[in-house]
């Protein structure tokens, strides 16, 4: 057993002669903020389902928290929290319902439930909110408290999908914050996003390109690599050979 | 003219195009219809049945063998003793029994009042009922036999729902029912879902922000559904006929037309309903659901609503389908014509219109 | 006369909470490209639903094209384009039947206006007989804008039409627009993406149903207050606490690989001080330099200091 996060060597996913993830390799470190960027069709939301646990892959390898996902699902699942832009919490139960469920899913006591549920509103500052429905907050704050609720069993590995879409430019770098905060507890951050600026605050990233890896390195070395001044125009530059742009 | 039809032929894709409409379309009327047919009827064959004969006469004789002639009773057995009637119906095996006193055939013969003694199990009253009609009916149809010219009335009462029903056969009441129930069901499921889609989806704004009047997007709706609705009719038109052996004894015209009133206040139910439900899934469950219980409950063809508390009987007016229920009744069943049902047709086409109006009223010109 | 104006619209949904719109008012020109930018929430489908006469406000006035939104929603229905903020095509249908569908419903055929959608639609043309569902994000937008160009409107509603579409198909869809604008068609987009606020001619910034404020991106930019400084260094996440706890600091976030910065008075010395201050707190290699700022300082300036 190996310390990484996760590996991947060789990941490959076929459609019957489609292949939207097409052997890739690479792998996080414990506790490193890894940023999965990749036009629309590129084949991250197929990658991520498979180091997830959701799917199972065609061929290669790959272990997530040291589980192997072909055979160790389920323990991957114990281990990982997930959190995406359109599903995050229950509309209708307020905040604190919300807590007590999702830790309750992950197998948290009654006393921890109290505690990290007080730790986690307190942080958040929304004691005035706790019995409020969630689907009467504000998106930024949801989408802040659907993060906090996803690390409330202290996974080692948090997969973000899209996490701070259309939310305001001042709530997103809170939500970046609580990132940072998550990493420095150990816990790894594997983030997917449409913002470029987002990217630069990765400590590493990996743009897919029909279904490959085409670029992998932290943001300033890839910067320095293409010769751009911004990740927008890196991002450009690979995303522009895409021949494909399936779903 | 040519936006509404490029509007209906969108419909028939819509239909043609999603397994689970074709399904409700076409596999839910075929299904009840079977269902309540065969499996639902209170239609009882093959009961056993026990003959206490004291008489030992002709006459008892003749009536035993018309018994256990006809295809609703086997004799479990003839020769036994008063007892032997409770000792049967404790193991549960026989329900019913009919005991002749000794003088039965004489006192017929000599145009007394013959009387013979009919048991059955009343735990379930409903099949108590039943078998006791039919041993009515066979003793009734004897007596015409053995003396064609009396004028003797009957001792037993004579059940009206037999009257057009000589051979007893229980689906027949159960189909103009049915009828209206699958139509009921298919029509305000399938048009309120269509639009609720339209709303789920987003294309409902695109609807309304374009020039097309919002009144044709009902009517646009409505039109394929009124077809398909039509040619459920006549699919289960022929299947009673051919599989559950229905006459069909009025004018066919007429049945149409009162189909296509009831048809259109069905859809215009459905389109009440999308106006008041936002997702797909609530519009299905109150046209499923919520249709499906009152229109069994308060059409008549399951709970005679004659032996209803008079405040049900009341609300049971306010369905279409009660009256639709009476008119099939009339036209299929009796082959009455317009003559007999015009104040129940009128009743029909009234709520009709009302329903089509209020529909159309509160079809929401914007989103809110 | 203004294509678009709206004169202190006010829209609540539930009673007693914060209304969606508060006195919005702005006015587009014909030939106009005009963005609304702000978040999710910030009640742009809100403002574009009063326009298309799909929703009535609760107060104020607006017209479209001359028309009224209340009175003359018929007329305003026959000559707008609108492109909702979700998909809205009919999934099961095919590419071809959707246009179809829609140019006949606007009264008009594919032919009629096919020089204004043509460059759009050659590109899904390839794929015209694949039921809509089973179209990329990217297609699917391109035939949603051809289904709203189809009856050549005069106004073009667009929410949000970038929303979750990568870095190529919003950069392309961009192109489409200016072809459009050239046309002399009205377009009135709204996006969550700041930096796409530079491609339109004038923009709103809008905020929780309040406008931030009104101009062209470069006048908004210009009031920007003061002087913005960029600190680049190796290890930003850590720079930013400590520069936080610089006293004279008025703004302080991250913006990519860099920190920005603004301090409460602009002094000539302040940026060299701020840099002995970070050095005392073990920053060796931290770089100042005044930048221009973007829309989305100008955006975060004005959310923490609302007028």
């Amino acid at each position: 057993m190996n310390n990484k996060a996760i590996t991947c060597k060789d990941l490959t996913k076929r459609f019957r002669d489609f292949f939207a993830v097409n052997h890739i390799s690479f792998e996080v470190e414990q506790g490193e903020i890894f940023g999965f960027l990749g036009a629309n069709g590129a084949g991250k939301t197929t990658a991520m389902r498979m180091l997830c646990g959701l799917s199972y892959p065609t061929s290669g390898e790959a272990t997530v928290a040291g589980f192997n996902v072909f055979k160790q699902q389920e323990e991957i699942k114990k281990n990982i929290g997930y959190m995406s832009q359109k599903f995050s919490l229950y509309e209708s139960l307020t905040v604190r319902e919300n807590i007590r469920f999702y830790g309750g899913v992950y197998g948290l006591s009654d006393k921890q439930l109290k505690e990290k549920g007080d730790e986690l509103i307190e942080k958040l500052g929304m004691q005035q909110e706790a019995k409020m429905m969630v689907g009467s907050l504000p998106l930024g704050w949801k989408q802040k408290l659907a993060f906090s609720v996803a690390i409330i069993h202290q996974p080692r590995i948090v997969f973000l999908d899209e996490p701070t879409g259309g939310v305001d430019p001042v709530t997103r770098r809170q939500f970046w914050d609580l990132i940072y905060d998550a990493a420095e507890r150990g816990i790894t951050v594997f983030v997917t996003t449409h913002y470029m600026d987002e990217a630069e605050y990765c400590n590493r990233i990996s743009i897919m390109v029909d279904g490959r890896i085409d670029a992998l390195d932290t943001p300033a070395n890839l910067r320095q690599q293409f010769g751009a001044t911004s990740m927008n125009e890196v991002f450009y530059a690979l995303a522009r050979s895409a021949k494909r742009s399936a779903d | 003219m040519k936006q509404f039809m490029v509007f209906v032929r969108k419909e028939f894709y819509h239909v043609f195009r999603d397994r689970r409409t074709l399904l409700i379309l076409f596999g839910l009327p075929i299904m009840q219809i079977l269902l309540f047919g065969y499996a639902l009827t209170t239609e009882i064959k093959n009961a056993e049945i026990i003959i206490v004969d004291h008489a030992g006469d002709a006459a008892s004789q003749q009536l035993t063998t018309m018994i256990a002639a006809s295809k609703y009773f086997d004799i479990n057995r003839s020769t036994a003793s008063d007892e032997d009637i409770y000792k049967a119906f404790k193991q549960g095996k026989v329900k019913c029994a009919v005991v002749f006193p000794t003088g039965f055939g004489n006192d017929l013969l000599n145009g007394q009042v013959a009387q013979l003694q009919v048991v059955a199990d009343a735990s379930d009253p409903n099949t108590a009922r039943t078998l006791t009609n039919y041993i009515t009916a066979i003793v009734a149809d004897y007596q015409q036999q053995v003396n064609p010219t009396a004028n003797i009335p009957m001792r037993i009462e004579p059940v009206t729902r037999m009257l057009y029903n000589p051979e007893l056969n229980g689906s027949m009441n159960f189909v103009p029912g049915v009828m209206a129930l699958v139509l009921m069901i298919i029509c305000t499921t399938l048009t309120s879902v269509s639009i609720v889609r339209e709303k789920e989806m987003g294309t409902m704004e695109i609807l309304l922000v374009s020039p097309f009047k919002p009144v044709y997007v009902v009517l646009a709706k409505a039109v394929p559904y009124l077809a398909l609705a039509m040619v459920d009719f006549i699919i289960i038109l022929i299947l009673s006929v051919l599989a559950l052996e229905m006459p069909v004894r009025g004018n066919l015209a007429l049945l149409f037309f009162e189909s296509t009133l009831f048809i259109i206040s069905c859809l215009s139910l459905g389109l009440l309903i999308s106006s008041v439900t936002r997702s797909q899934q609530t519009a299905m469950m109150v046209s499923m659901m919520g249709m499906m219980l009152p229109t069994i409950l308060f059409t008549g063809f399951i709970f005679p609503l004659e032996n209803m508390p008079l405040p049900l009987q009341l609300i049971s007016n306010l369905l279409p389908s009660r009256w639709f229920y009476v008119i099939v009744k009339a036209v299929m069943l009796k082959g009455l014509g317009i003559g007999v049902v015009w104040k129940e047709t009128l009743i029909l086409a009234g709520m009709t219109l009302v329903l089509l109006t209020i529909s159309i009223k509160s079809f929401k010109t914007r989103l809110s | 006369m203004d294509t678009v104006v709206l004169e202190n619209i006010s829209k609540s949904y539930i009673k007693d909470a914060p209304p969606a719109l508060e006195n919005v008012s702005f006015s587009v020109k014909k030939g106009e490209l005009f963005g609304l930018i702000g978040p999710d929430g910030a009640g742009k489908s809100t403002i574009f639903r009063i326009l298309t006469t799909l929703l009535l406000s609760d107060a104020g006035k607006a017209t479209v094209a001359g028309y009224d939104v209340v009175k003359d929603f018929h007329q305003i229905r026959s000559c707008v384009g609108y492109m909702p903020g979700r998909f809205s095509l009919y999934q099961d249908l095919t590419v071809e039947e959707n246009l179809n569908f829609f140019a006949t419903l606007f009264g008009t055929t594919i032919t009629e206006n096919y020089a204004l959608i043509k460059d759009i639609y050659e590109q899904i043309a390839p794929f015209k007989n694949r039921r809509a569902g089973k179209l990329s994000g990217g297609m699917k937008q391109k035939l949603a804008l051809s289904c709203a160009l189809v009856h050549r409107p005069e106004v073009l509603f667009l929410d949000e039409p970038t929303t979750g579409v990568d870095a190529v198909s919003r950069q392309e869809f961009w192109d489409m627009l200016k072809r459009l604008k050239n046309e002399g068609i009205t377009i009135v987009v709204s996006t969550p993406y700041m930096d796409e606020a530079s491609l339109c001619e004038r923009i709103a910034l809008i905020q929780t149903g309040h406008i931030l404020s009104i101009d062209t991106p470069d006048n908004i930019v210009a009031a920007y207050p003061g002087k913005l400084y960029a600190l680049r260094s190796p290890k930003v996440h850590l720079l930013l606490p400590d520069t936080r706890s610089y006293e004279g600091i008025r703004q302080c976030y991250a913006a990519g690989e860099k920190l920005h910065v603004a301090f409460k008075e602009d002094g000539k010395d302040h940026p060299a001080q701020l840099l002995t201050y970070l050095k005392s707190k073990g920053h060796q290699t931290v770089a100042i330099q005044e930048i221009r700022p973007d829309i989305e300082d100008c955006f975060i300036e004005k959310l923490s200091n609302p007028k």
